[in-house]
């Protein structure tokens, strides 16, 4: 009992590692790319599509995908990593951009009246009043991230999803449960604690 | 001077010529659609005439960098636009601020406008625009204007939407401040009574051309139909 705690414990850590690293990623990916679409309806129009295409692709084919592609591809975490990253990218990338643009018009007249530059009118007055929509995106993404990311052991990249997959191959709920509870628990925890800060973001 | 937008037939503003004196007030009036708006749009270069050209203080808005020339121009709009994230004082310290003013040079400006509108300090300074009343956000609209004391001062139906006890409140203190402050100020309404109340001078605008331009005991004179129709909104009450 004592190995088998210690072996969750580990596997817990793989997973939010795993988690981490892509969100991390996809952030930068995304929210800097839905700044740069609002003033560019065709680049918007092709990311977004792109970016949903990559949502409808089922999360083991879309594995299974990447294994032959060079650089990117092969078994393990990195592997698991892009496919993360890609199914981040359409919350948080829809979401920055429709904070960024559901902004009341006449704050954004003012804001050019008063003789802000577009950069200042970007950082100063759509970024913060478009953060609490940002961060729900943000908030979307994880949750489906800590979900999607238990499958990621299905080409070696460790996490929950080991004991999942294995549990199935044994039969035996035990194991299954071992893999699907903890990782039920981050989502939630994750889910909670930035609605929490979101909230308090949105009361600003 | 004429504005137009490109797959419209009839430009907004036609062959329209017009000086504003210093230190006065002209009143645009006009129903909506007029091209009100659109002339004061033009005035702070959010719009460049399509022929003609837009003096202010004797340079062309295009010869003008748009940036400085706003905030060399006050700016105020129905519903204020007060960024709802900053305090009032952010608020009303925000061109001062964008100048480069020190801080404590900002913070006695604020203090002053503030007191200008008729809100204390004390009261009113750290409040979010959520947490004040629609006058009361209208008044901070109006000291954000005042912010880096510019010389013209353009008003789009600042209190358009406001209730109406308010709204007779707001536009005699602001017939006063106007006296007071000795700006050059640009009016757009359409309620004649407020026209007459605050303009030094009132120009109605129909479909983009000036039809009347008149100081306000002579304007209820003119033989115009449009003049007609705007002096029929005095006797029927509140106009719409």
């Amino acid at each position: 009992m004592v190995t088998h705690r210690s072996e969750i414990w580990s596997a817990t850590l793989d997973h939010v590692g795993l988690v981490l690293i892509a969100m991390s990623i996809a952030i930068v990916i995304a929210v800097p790319l839905g700044m740069f679409i609002v003033q560019r309806p065709a680049l918007r129009t092709f990311s977004l599509g792109v970016a949903s295409v990559f949502q409808t692709i089922p999360s083991l084919a879309l594995f299974g995908f990447l294994i032959p592609i060079p650089f990117i591809g092969g078994i393990g975490p990195r592997t698991a990593i892009v496919a993360l990253v890609l199914y981040a990218l359409l919350p948080i990338l829809r979401n920055t951009y429709v904070g960024l643009t559901s902004i009341d018009p006449a704050v954004l007249e003012a804001a050019e009246a008063m003789g802000m530059t577009n950069t200042q009118i970007l950082i100063r007055v759509r970024l913060p009043l478009a953060l609490g929509i940002i961060l729900a995106g943000i908030r979307t993404a994880t949750v489906i991230t800590i979900g999607v990311a238990t499958i990621a052991a299905a080409i070696g990249a460790g996490g929950l999803g080991t004991f999942i997959f294995r549990g199935v191959a044994m039969v035996s709920d035990a194991v299954i449960l071992a893999g699907a509870i903890p990782a039920a628990l981050l989502a939630i925890v994750a889910d909670l604690s930035l609605a929490l800060i979101e909230h308090r973001l949105r009361a600003l | 001077m004429t504005y137009s937008v490109k797959g419209r037939s009839a430009p907004l503003i036609s062959k329209l010529s017009v000086s504003v004196n210093s230190k006065e007030t002209l009143v645009l009036l006009g129903r909506s659609g007029s091209g009100k708006t659109t002339l004061l749009r033009l005035i702070n270069r959010m719009l460049v005439p399509s022929s003609g050209e837009v003096v202010v203080e004797g340079k062309s808005t295009v010869d003008w960098d748009a940036i400085r020339l706003r905030r060399h121009i006050g700016y105020v709009i129905q519903e204020a636009g007060l960024f709802p994230h900053f305090t009032v004082a952010e608020n009303v310290g925000l061109v001062p601020g964008l100048e480069k003013w020190d801080p404590g040079r900002i913070s006695k400006r604020t203090d002053e406008l503030l007191r200008i509108v008729g809100l204390d300090p004390k009261e009113f300074a750290q409040r979010r625009p959520a947490q004040l009343s629609g006058g009361q956000r209208q008044r901070v609209g109006v000291a954000r204007a005042l912010g880096a004391d510019p010389s013209i001062l353009l008003m789009d139906e600042p209190f358009g939407a406001l209730d109406p006890v308010t709204r007779s409140e707001l536009q005699h203190e602001f017939s006063e401040l106007a006296r007071r402050l000795g700006k050059t100020i640009v009016f757009v309404t359409h309620d004649l009574r407020e026209a007459l109340l605050l303009g030094s001078r009132i120009v109605l605008l129909q479909t983009g051309r000036i039809v009347a331009n008149a100081k306000p005991e002579e304007f209820l004179r003119i033989d115009h139909p449009e003049v007609k129709a705007f002096s029929a909104t005095l006797h029927t009450g509140t106009p719409a």
